[in-house]
């Protein structure tokens, strides 16, 4: 039967055969998972009994608990602070470093250092960092020097801005590095035209550098995004005996989902914050590209 | 002979021969899990040994996981019948345990229950449906107060008896820096660590309160004694003679580790830690009385259960295995290298077991323990956390934040045993 078929046909039956794996992989790995997490959210189980249906009582409950709504902020908080922040703190950095020659791989390689390192590590040094006298580093400096302590990781107002600042640190080298791509993509011509014309150095950069930049933004918006909406393991160090606290006030709806399901085992009712989780990446992700990649 | 009862005769020596063979070489092999702490999986397998030595018949084997994913492992691997055949869970699992049909009852000719009521410390019976007990501890664990030998004695203070001696010396042991901050603290304070256990069992008891009635459904310490016991525990941080600070150090422990404490209320399951601390000089004593003498304590512990997946000779064997790990000689190992208290009276009262100077205070206090039935423990202790920082970073008036704390408490167990009794 494969022998009458004509080339064209024999290249796609190869094709399909290739493709046939990764489908596969991703049916086993992400999509039957997927599909039956959304199975749970409308279940009640705590991993040891049967599963009963519930219809809808997990996302009732969700909508009613104030301890969601809580989390689903601070997830935006994150999100909306995080992003924009590194977007610009990695920008600055990569443009200037794309002029420095002098020590230029050695600054690149310092930038790059905090990616490189793992999150666990990195958010217990900074949770010591933040720690009251006699031990926080920071707080230490400030009482040498007649500064009442500075309450981090203890002030529900401070506490978020306290874990977000090694987070998006961490992801600078990472973003700096695509932005120096970015940069360096750019056509000398177009620099050399805008001398000759004897334009300013703010409409070389609003004018030619940053719409040319537009694909890397899109990229560096959406990835880190995505990560900011789904951070967790800072939180989760930096916070580990009151997790996400004090008083929810750092917890992402990640941690949240992690301790609905394996403290308190209640799976149905951490399959339904994910469900929500998934949407609300799915729609920023939609939203964001749309919105960068159309005007 | 003829030719068929040759042929008989070879099937039968053949048939013999390996049945033979099979009850030599075919141990009955059990599998046993527990969480990785060192000196557990240390006594567990000094244990299997002497027990394999006493019933060659039968291997025990050993897994263990990491702490963190011991509960989802077991939780994932009992219902797919890949589990233990004897397995090692928190007290407070049982009943999810049992509801799932996860384990089997011990049967009552080897366990008789009214043997076990008298043999047992009373908080064992939480173990006990009807006449069967499902699970058996070999150890338990209570509070009891740690205190800085060198601290105690720069301060010239004695370790404290009742709670106004403890106040006392907490205060000659606070250091603060010129700028008022604390640079040492007469006790460590934190409900993060055991101190939600000592305020449930032990604080609120003392107060003459009942911190939860019918049989742990009910949150009752919404009440005088609750809101006393709540405000004698938040004045060891509260107010510029504060001797303790929430957070201090990261972490209550870590703070008496490093020598930066004075006292420290912790389980018997920290002797260990402290005992490999260089330069750490500690005593330990029975958690401080009111002035009336009143005293009350936390007490809890891990059970072995066999698993409905031990079936036939596994049942057997498995049920051999309990009675050996549930014995005086397997709790006397337990004491010994793990430092948790044997979980019998007459192991554990034992003249030279009461009186050493480490384990003698926790022992002591198992005679008035209370043990706290949990629907969700890490869930419950997050809101006597929050119940705190309400107070202290909010400014809210205990009143409020108590009564907060028990109907957000209320809602986990009524959640729990609703959806427990479908």
């Amino acid at each position: 039967m494969y022998r009458n078929l004509t080339i064209r046909q024999k290249q796609i039956v190869w094709a399909w055969a290739f493709l046939a794996i990764p489908i596969l992989f991703y049916s086993v790995i992400r999509f039957y998972p997927t599909g039956n997490a959304i199975l749970i959210s409308f279940q009640d189980w705590n991993l040891l009994g049967d599963r009963t249906w519930t219809g809808f009582d997990n996302y009732q409950k969700l909508f009613a608990d104030p301890v969601f709504w809580k989390v689903f902020k601070n997830t935006f908080v994150y999100l909306l602070i995080g992003t924009p922040l590194s977007l610009i703190i990695s920008f600055v950095i990569a443009y200037h470093l794309d002029q420095v020659r002098f020590m230029h791989g050695f600054l690149r390689m310092l930038y790059f250092l905090p990616f490189m390192t793992s999150a666990v590590a990195m958010a217990w040094v900074w949770r010591w960092f933040y720690q009251p006298v006699p031990v926080g580093l920071f707080n230490n400096a400030l009482a040498s020097i007649g500064i009442p302590q500075f309450p981090f990781l203890q002030s529900t107002t401070w506490a978020l801005p306290s874990v977000l600042a090694p987070a998006v640190w961490a992801g600078l080298g990472f973003q700096v590095i695509i932005f120096m791509a970015g940069l360096r993509a750019i056509p000398r011509s177009y620099y050399e035209a805008a001398r000759i014309d004897g334009v300013s150095w703010w409409t070389v950069l609003w004018e030619i550098t940053l719409p040319l930049l537009k694909p890397t933004i899109v990229f560096i918006v959406v990835f880190s995004s995505i990560g900011f909406l789904r951070i967790f393991d800072h939180v989760f160090n930096m916070t580990t005996n009151n997790p996400g606290g004090p008083l929810n006030s750092t917890k992402p709806l990640v941690l949240m989902i992690y301790e609905t399901a394996f403290s308190a085992f209640d799976m149905g009712y951490a399959a339904a914050q994910t469900v929500v989780l998934f949407l609300v990446l799915l729609v920023v992700s939609l939203v964001q590209l749309r919105i960068l990649r159309d005007t | 002979m003829s030719f068929f009862n040759v042929k008989a005769l070879a099937v039968a020596t053949a048939t013999s021969a390996a049945a033979l063979f099979s009850t030599a070489a075919q141990a009955v092999e059990i599998e046993y899990w527990q969480y990785f702490f060192d000196a557990r999986v240390q006594a567990m397998e000094t244990l299997i040994e002497n027990f394999q030595n006493a019933n060659p018949d039968i291997t025990v084997k050993m897994t263990h996981f990491p702490y963190a994913d011991y509960r989802t492992k077991v939780a994932a691997a009992i219902p797919a019948g890949e589990g233990p055949d004897v397995v090692q869970l928190f007290y407070g699992w049982l009943n999810d345990y049992v509801a799932a049909d996860l384990i089997q009852p011990l049967p009552a000719d080897v366990f008789p229950a009214s043997k076990i009521d008298e043999e047992f410390f009373p908080m064992v019976q939480a173990m006990k449906d009807g006449d069967a007990y499902w699970a058996l501890p070999t150890a338990v664990r209570s509070l009891a107060l740690f205190y800085n030998e060198r601290l105690l004695e720069e301060a010239g203070v004695e370790p404290p008896t009742t709670m106004d001696e403890m106040i006392a010396a907490a205060k000659a042991m606070t250091k603060r820096d010129g700028a008022g901050n604390l640079t040492q603290v007469g006790m460590t304070a934190g409900m993060t660590a055991q101190d939600h256990h000592w305020w449930r069992e032990g604080l609120i008891r003392q107060f003459g309160g009942e911190p939860y009635v019918d049989d742990y459904q009910t949150v009752n310490y919404n009440s005088d004694a609750g809101l006393e016991a709540l405000n004698f525990y938040s004045s060891l941080f509260s107010g510029d003679d504060a001797v303790t600070a929430i957070g201090f150090m990261d972490e209550p422990q870590a703070a008496f580790k490093a020598g930066r404490a004075g006292m420290h209320i912790d389980g018997s399951f920290r002797i260990g830690s402290l005992n490999n601390t260089r330069g750490l000089k500690w005593g330990v004593t029975e958690l401080p009385a009111t002035a009336d003498g009143t005293r009350s304590n936390y007490s809890s512990y891990w059970v072995n259960a066999v698993t409905t997946k031990a079936e036939g000779e596994k049942y057997d064997a498995a049920v051999k295995f309990m009675e050996y790990v549930t014995s005086d000689e397997a709790m006397q190992v337990w004491l010994d290298v793990v430092g948790e208290l044997p979980a019998k009276p007459s192991v554990g009262l034992t003249e030279a077991n009461s009186n050493d100077p480490v384990f003698g205070p926790f022992i002591k206090g198992l005679a008035y323990a209370n043990t706290t039935k949990f629907a969700n423990e890490s869930g419950q202790r997050q809101l006597m956390v929050e119940m705190v920082e309400r107070m202290t970073l909010q400014g809210m008036s205990a009143e409020e934040s108590l009564a907060i704390a028990a109907e957000a408490e209320q809602k986990i167990l009524d959640e729990y045993y609703n959806s427990a009794s479908n």
